[in-house]
């Protein structure tokens, strides 16, 4: 499979952000994948959200592991650099970079094979060090590039499209990340835009780790009847429990929303999320009551959709560590190389 | 095979300390070693511990050599035993006419057993018990009146060994009394009871004068800083832990902002080793120096991150701190037996780029060296050093730093450049050296390129096409050619007096013993050239002294003749040429160990 380029037109009177670009500029080369992978809907969602926020494209970096979801980070932003590293291990390569420039934008794309199985222990960890990026697992129940095993995410009961049944309880990254600590918990499903687009953007403008679980079928080996992860099973099942704006600091929050449904989660760039709550008992900034939630409404089948927790106050790895605001690869060698008169003094301590 | 016989003399002995680790005796051990050095006489100090905290046998041996020599040199001349349990092992150590020292408090009939030795009891838990009042006192208190009655034995100057008690417990001052007394028991004892000095003893030189005493570990952490390293990620284990330790150390140092308390360094404690090197790429692919200090098993883990940084081109530094393997092995023993994993780490054809330390001053150059050279040739670069290197104490030159040297960041293109470019090609070889640009992150829309560990061709795209996929792959293998004329370059001994038949080829750890035998041999009239190897890919230089002479003996601390594999595969020398000289016991390797098997092989060949 190569990538294809594709043609860049511009039309004339395309829609143009605050940097003057269309939406065409936030595309990638053409993508490979089955037609109607669910993962090509949340690509595109993805190049919608940045190109909303007016991210200028060179200063994102996409990172991925192995799989096909993971292979989606060159079907969009063209100008920005990826990096397709191996099959697990993207958390790592997003803290080294994130640790190196913490200046640029960091989006993590990863399957529910790539997160859950072989690279469940960066995952958690990732999460546990608040590394500032937003991590989109396109969890389809299946390693879709090896042809339909099941994943550590497939529930109990589902059949493969051979038959088999799945009897292992599955991994649910919403109440995994939860327990780790995670400061940004939404689930999503790549048949719902309208939810998708502004939850990506929240997740881009929160400081620290933000995870997206997005529901995104395997049109090849999971969309069959029987599987928990098929577009119809999901279309059934799904449940929006609460919706997110990211609004920027130039914009009012509009008061339309009616008293006690609307609540402004304060950002560090000064602008904020606004959470809707649909469902009126669920409360997304009490994480051991959205845990008790969603873990018992994952038990009675039910999809609970939305950004599920957040949490503003906790500190990134940058401030963790105490990073300068500089990025370290900016720094100049003069200012990291003690120099000689400082290796003369220092050596009195090895006399 | 022979002990050696050479007679013990003034400045040149060895005392040997046997004791229980976790009685806080390493730190004795190494005051008694940091006071010779300080009387201007060169020493050699070998920790041999177990991996373990509490109550296994643990040795330290110091050299006392007026000459200079760096190796174990095999002999025992006195023995301080204070492990019971490993008496009987320790006694047989002793070279016949040597001293042994130990604790008199209980009746000990088997000391006695050697009747060839001078057995000299210092009743040394009596006397701290009367002495002291905490138990926990009472243990560690021994060791300091041991050092005071060695020092009376060696004619250490005890003035010397308090200051050194003085600045060891600064921040304790009341440390220092309670250490002043117990070697004031010790030493006391031993002038009262004993004939004191020894035939063989300690006598103020001046050899030491622009000398340190630092560990391989430290150097090199010290070396990542003045590298300009700013990322480090790791995952603790033995032996280079402390190479992570340093480098904090120094960075708390050099690199906070005193106003602000803010870092210019970022340490992240990984969950494992696949995580560590997986950030080392992270950080290194986004343009900072970065770097991942681990043992053998971490570079097995670290393999296919290995494989990627190679075949993306993304520069890495690798200390590997090597242990004796295979498997967990003997976690605190010493070994060279990462060498051909190293070289050829991870699936498919991969090559990459070896420096050898041969002692802590190299390690803190080759860390240095490293930085440029993974980045130059936007490579894995892996500096191997070893357990003997990284965490004994070695007395080397002064380091030093050249205030002029920059840094060699590769071929990086900045925004301006990428912006006068047509198009940026990222695996092109441009400039005909198999170096190709690179560009980083967040510097201009055109310079976006998609980084994959996947067949690519010279664009940076997906390919599946055989002669797109083999022209990046013969372009690599030309790029590490290249770096054979740029890893630091062998050194060579010339034999004195016209043309020696046979040569000795070494690296690491083993330079001194090899050097101190080259000496040994020629007081015999056996002559023979000495080359250090320093670097992997082997310069042509190598091949050529190889092939000056009848045999080379290579000598390495493996089973395998790991570096004599690898000459024999990467150059055209004829297998017979080169003889292996392989000593893998976990233990640092001796002068003697060198001498006695060439000596032999020299004996056999004249016979034959
Ligand atoms: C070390 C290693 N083991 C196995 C593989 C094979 N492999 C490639 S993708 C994949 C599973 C991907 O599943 P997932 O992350 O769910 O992605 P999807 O294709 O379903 O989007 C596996 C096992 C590999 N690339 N590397
Ligand atoms: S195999 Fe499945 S996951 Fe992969 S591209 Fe096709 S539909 Fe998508
Ligand atoms: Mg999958």
């Amino acid at each position: 499979m190569t990538s294809f380029a594709k043609p860049h037109i511009n039309l004339k009177h395309a829609k143009r952000n605050a940097l003057g670009l269309t939406r065409h500029d936030y595309e990638g080369a053409m993508s490979t994948l089955c037609a109607g992978c669910g993962h090509d809907s949340v690509t595109a969602c993805m190049a919608k959200a940045f190109f909303e926020l007016s991210i200028e494209p060179h200063r994102a970096v996409k990172i991925s592991g192995i799989g096909c979801s993971s292979k989606t980070t060159a079907y969009f932003l063209s100008e920005s650099h990826g990096n397709n590293t191996v099959h697990g291990r993207m958390p790592s390569v997003a803290t080294g970079a994130a640790a190196a420039n913490a200046g640029l934008t960091y989006i993590g794309v990863s399957g529910d094979g790539d997160s859950l199985s072989i690279g469940m222990g960066q995952f958690a960890h990732a999460i546990r060090r608040n590394v500032n990026m937003l991590y989109m697992l396109e969890n389809n129940g299946v390693y879709g590039l090896t042809k339909g095993q099941f994943s550590a995410s497939a529930d109990i009961g589902s059949k493969s499209k051979k038959g088999e049944v799945n009897l292992s309880p599955p991994i649910d990254p919403v109440t995994l990340a939860l327990s780790l600590g995670a400061t940004f918990v939404a689930r999503a499903f790549s048949g719902d835009r309208e939810q998708l687009v502004p939850l990506i953007k929240a997740g881009l403008k929160h400081n620290g780790f933000g995870l997206i679980d997005v529901i995104s079928p395997c049109v090849s080996f999971n969309d069959h009847v029987g599987s928990t992860k098929s577009y119809a099973h999901t279309y059934k099942y799904y449940h929006p429990a609460v919706h997110a704006d990211y609004v920027p600091m130039s914009e009012e929050i509009k008061t339309s929303y009616a008293a006690g449904e609307a609540v402004p989660v304060e950002l560090h760039d000064g602008g904020s999320i606004v959470l809707r709550k649909l469902d009126e008992d669920y409360d997304p900034r009490d994480r051991g009551a959205a845990y008790a939630q969603i873990a018992e409404r994952d038990a009675k089948g039910e999809i609970v959709t939305g950004l599920l927790y957040i949490d503003e106050s906790r500190e990134d790895m940058a401030a963790m560590n105490k990073l300068t605001s500089r990025p370290l690869n900016t720094f100049p060698y003069d200012e990291l190389c003690p120099g000689s008169d400082a290796l003369t003094a220092l050596q009195k301590g090895f006399r | 095979m022979s002990t050696p016989m050479n007679t013990p003399g003034i400045n040149d002995f060895v005392i040997k300390l046997a004791n229980v680790n976790g009685t806080g005796s390493a730190s004795a051990n190494g005051l008694l070693m940091k006071s010779i050095f300080r009387m201007g006489v060169p020493v050699v100090g070998k920790n041999v511990f177990p991996s373990n905290i509490q109550g296994l046998p643990t040795w330290y041996e110091i050299r006392v050599t007026g000459a200079g020599y760096g190796a174990r040199s095999g002999n025992v001349d006195m023995m301080v035993a204070m492990n019971a349990n490993t008496y009987a092992r320790d006694i047989a150590e002793l070279r016949p006419g040597g001293v042994l020292i130990y604790d008199s408090t209980w009746p000990r009939q088997h000391v006695l057993s050697r009747t060839d030795v001078t057995v000299l009891g210092v009743p040394l838990a009596q006397m701290c018990n009367a002495a002291f009042k905490v138990a926990r006192s009472r243990v560690l208190m021994k060791n300091m009146a041991y050092v005071g009655a060695v020092a009376a034995l060696l004619s250490i100057d005890v003035e010397v060994i308090r200051t050194l008690v003085r600045e060891m417990f600064a921040k304790k001052p009341k440390l220092v009394d309670l250490n002043m007394q117990a070697l004031a028991l010790g030493y006391d004892y031993a002038m009262e009871h004993f004939e004191c000095p020894l035939p063989f003893k300690v006598e103020r030189l001046d050899e030491t004068k622009n000398k340190i005493m630092i560990d391989g570990n430290t150097a090199a952490g010290l070396g990542c800083v003045y590298a300009g390293a700013t990322v480090g990620a790791w995952y603790p284990i033995t032996p280079s832990t402390s190479l992570m330790d340093a480098f904090k150390k120094w960075c708390e140092k050099f690199r906070v902002d005193p106003k602000t308390g803010e870092h210019n360094y970022c340490i992240i404690q990984a969950e494992d080793e696949l995580a560590a090197v997986g950030m080392v790429v992270g950080a290194s692919w986004n343009g900072a120096r970065a770097f991942t200090p681990t043992s053998g098993p971490g570079i097995s883990l670290m393999s296919e991150f290995i494989g990627f940084a190679y075949y993306a081109e993304i520069p890495l530094v690798l200390f590997d701190v090597q242990r004796v393997g295979p498997s967990t092995g003997m976690p605190t023993r010493t070994q060279q037996g990462d060498v051909q994993m190293c070289a050829y780490a991870s699936h498919g054809d991969t090559r990459h780029i070896l420096l050898f330390p041969a002692h802590p001053g190299e390690c803190f150059t080759m860390a240095a060296d490293a930085f440029d050279l993974a980045e130059r040739y936007q490579t894995p670069v892996f500096v191997l050093s070893d357990i003997d290197i990284g965490m004994n104490d070695w007395m080397v030159d002064e380091l030093e730093w050249d205030d002029a040297r920059q840094p060699d960041r590769g071929k990086v293109l900045n925004a301006e450049q990428i912006e006068s470019l047509e198009q940026f090609h990222r695996y092109k070889d441009v400039d005909g050296d198999g170096i190709a640009y690179r560009t980083l992150p967040g510097t201009h829309p055109k310079g976006a390129y998609f980084t994959r560990g996947s067949g690519h061709n010279a664009d940076g795209n997906y390919t599946e096409n055989e002669a797109e996929y083999q022209e990046v792959l013969d372009r690599l293998v030309r790029k590490w050619r290249g770096a054979a004329d740029h890893v630091p370059a062998p050194i060579v001994k010339k034999a004195k007096g016209g043309k020696a038949r046979w040569g000795i080829l070494a690296y690491g750890s083993s330079d001194c013993a090899v050097l101190e035998a080259c000496d040994t041999l020629a007081a015999e009239g056996l002559h023979m050239d000495y080359m250090r190897i320093r670097g992997f890919p082997f310069s042509d230089e190598v091949s050529d002294f190889v092939m000056a002479h009848d045999h080379v003996f290579v000598v390495e601390q493996n089973r395998d003749a790991q570096l004599r594999g690898l000459l024999l595969l990467e150059t055209q020398i004829p297998r017979a040429k080169l003889l292996p000289l392989l000593h893998y016991s976990g233990e640092p390797l001796t002068s003697h160990f060198v001498h006695e098997h060439i000596k032999d092989a020299a004996r056999q060949e004249q016979s034959a």
